[in-house]
């Protein structure tokens, strides 16, 4: 019997892994089918039509609040790839020294706060400053969204340069090129798969975030998640499913480039 | 051997020194922990050398070599290129050019632009560049693949583009850093013979870092043997490997016999050592030492005949073991004294046959070929 011992062939496993798969797609699956019903249930199939899409296409509030979506993820996603860009290359291109792993830890700290804490945290600190100031423009939660997307887009781009050879830059000193330059023309093109999949990660957790916006936004601020958690709270049409799905559809190919770009070899 | 002499009476005429080292010290680590890589070496290496630091990992040699490209500072020392200190230039300021061990080549470049990025790093005009790449090309043979990716190339021809890339700023100096330690035995010595030619053709000052001492002994015109930090001595290839002066020299330099004795007489660069497994016999002294009592005596394996037991010999033991080794055959003798000598006969000249082991045989030493050495 032990000898036909095999970890991924055991009783249940198979049954245990359907039951995970069900749970994770047949929602989602759910909800994509009936954002193409052309009833007004989400329950009861009524036929296909594209209604719904063609609602919230049409639906102003909608169009605010996913072009404000789009540019807050744009701008903060493109702060946070700079500066974790700066980051990684403080603390991979040295010999390892004292301190490094604390400085690790520091990074990734967003990554392992509660995001409600981080959200009640903000909220206070945000409303002070807009009392003070009397600014409350998207400019408080583009600095949300860049300092929680830092950590995503950090992790590809340390992982590029850590596959990346430090004698390639001590070469380029070699031959004469000073620091700036080293950087220009030995780095940077070998690293920008690198960023673009930082950009592209940070981008989509930019795009998808509730908690921390819905606290931090002051009054017709919405972006679509949050504008879509309004939305529940009143009468459900399928409306809500053709914008989940569309809003799924982005992520997906997203992260679909995202995994390509980050496996792509020099 | 005969043309290298002449070559390197050449160089020795010539005189005039490139690089000087001196009193580098590099540590690393503060107070307790602090490590001396680098213990207050000095060595000059002088103009169109092929000059080899050797020794065991760990020694030093690679972090001399550091210093000397930049990539790292000493903490005590000058470093001379042709009488000025670059000690403290960045690597970028030495007109010093590096072949690294990985080879180090930009993965996102083509054969051609490896080449020419010193010469593009410099400022030089493109069609001058153009005209460097192409000659670079021809010296190590690449032509062909002038516009592959360096990952659509085998390892040894990565090597030669790592080669012509340093080569292509004309540098005062080239610094080889085991360069040759990815290669297969075949590569190898065929890179070996390539390296010679290029240092010839070019006429640079190659300085060579390597821990295989049959590599250095074929391809250099000095070496340096390092150990712990310092160097132990430096020669030509055939000082260091006949006239060790160092125990540790001798050990790590080729196969060779101690043999323990004590000293009779001194006469100039020349001791007559009693040895505890037989006779007298005369030793060469290394430079500046004058020993008394007991000593240490190296005598190399293809230095000592084997002699039937009733001959003039200088040792006398028992033959314990015969091994064959294809070109020459390897004799084990028991000395008397209880330390094992180890003979070496080529086979061509038919020497040593008819013995077999549990014989009563003596060992007779070729004269000159004793050294004494510190320990």
């Amino acid at each position: 019997m032990a000898s036909h011992f095999d970890v991924k062939r055991q009783r249940g496993f198979a049954a245990v892994a359907m039951v995970c798969f069900f749970l994770l797609y047949l929602p989602i699956a759910t909800l994509v089918v009936f954002a193409f019903n052309a009833g007004s249930s989400l329950a009861v199939w009524e036929g296909v039509s594209l209604t719904w899409f063609m609602a919230a296409w049409n639906n102003s509030a909608v169009q605010e609040a996913a072009a404000r979506s789009f540019a807050i993820a744009v701008i903060a996603a493109t702060i946070a790839t700079a500066a974790a860009t700066m980051a990684a290359l403080a603390t991979t291109r040295t010999e390892p020294y004292r301190g490094l792993t604390f400085k690790y830890a520091f990074i990734n700290q967003p990554l392992m706060v509660p995001e409600i804490v981080t959200a009640v945290a903000l909220l206070i600190v945000f409303s002070r400053i807009k009392a003070w100031t009397g600014y409350s423009g998207l400019g408080f939660i583009v600095a949300a969204h860049t300092a929680f997307c830092i950590p995503f887009a950090y992790l590809p781009i340390r992982a590029r340069l850590e596959n990346m050879d430090l004698t390639l830059e001590r070469a380029a000193a070699d031959l004469y090129a000073t620091p700036w330059r080293a950087f220009r023309r030995v780095t940077l093109p070998l690293l920008w798969p690198g960023i673009l999949a930082g950009f592209m990660l940070a981008f989509v957790i930019s795009l998808d975030d509730v908690v921390i916006t819905e606290f931090v936004k002051s009054g017709g601020q919405d972006t679509l998640p949050t504008y879509m958690l309004g939305q529940l709270r009143r009468i459900v049409t399928p409306e809500i499913n053709a914008i989940s799905t569309i809003f799924l559809a982005i992520s997906v190919l997203v992260v679909t480039l995202f995994f390509f770009i980050s496996r792509r070899k020099v | 051997m005969g043309q290298l002499g002449v070559r390197e009476r050449a160089i020795l005429a010539a005189g005039q020194t490139a690089i000087e080292a001196k009193g580098v010290t590099k540590q690393f680590g503060a107070g307790q922990d602090a490590v001396k890589a680098l213990d207050n070496v000095s060595v000059s290496i002088r103009e169109n050398e092929f000059f080899t630091l050797l020794g065991p990992s760990g020694c030093g040699k690679t972090t001399l070599l550091r210093l000397i490209a930049g990539f790292d500072f000493p903490t005590d020392g000058e470093i001379l290129l042709y009488g000025e200190n670059i000690a403290p230039l960045p690597p970028y300021k030495r007109p010093v050019n590096t072949v690294f061990q990985s080879y180090a080549l930009f993965p996102h470049m083509t054969v051609a632009q490896n080449i020419g990025f010193g010469l593009e790093m410099l400022g030089k005009p493109r069609a001058e560049i153009d005209r460097r790449v192409s000659q670079m090309l021809q010296l190590v043979r690449m032509e062909e693949l002038a516009n592959r990716r360096t990952s659509q190339i085998s390892g040894g021809q990565q090597q030669r583009v790592a080669l012509a890339r340093a080569l292509a700023p004309a540098p005062k100096v080239l610094l080889l850093d085991e360069p040759l330690s990815a290669l297969d035995y075949k590569l190898r010595k065929d890179m070996q013979i390539e390296l010679k030619r290029l240092q010839n053709e070019t006429g640079i000052t190659f300085i060579f870092v390597t821990h295989d001492q049959e590599e250095a002994l074929t391809m250099s015109d000095r070496i340096a043997v390092m150990s712990k930090g310092k160097i132990l001595q430096i020669g030509s290839p055939r000082d260091i490997y006949d006239r060790p002066s160092v125990r540790f020299v001798a050990n790590f330099i080729g196969e060779t016999n101690f043999l323990a004795g004590d000293v009779v007489s001194v006469e100039g660069a020349s001791a007559q050592v009693r040895l505890a497994s037989g006779g007298t016999i005369a030793a060469g002294l290394p430079e500046g030492l004058k020993p008394e009592g007991h000593v240490t005596v190296v005598v190399r394996p293809e230095h000592a005949d084997l002699v039937k037991s009733g001959g003039t010999a200088d040792l006398r033991g028992t033959l314990e073991n015969i091994v064959y080794f294809g070109t020459d055959t390897h004799y084990y003798v028991k000395l008397d004294g209880g330390e094992t000598f180890i003979i070496r006969q080529q086979n061509a000249h038919g020497g040593g046959a008819g013995h077999k082991p549990g014989d009563a045989v003596g060992v007779a030493l070729e004269a000159n070929s004793a050294q004494v050495v510190r320990d």
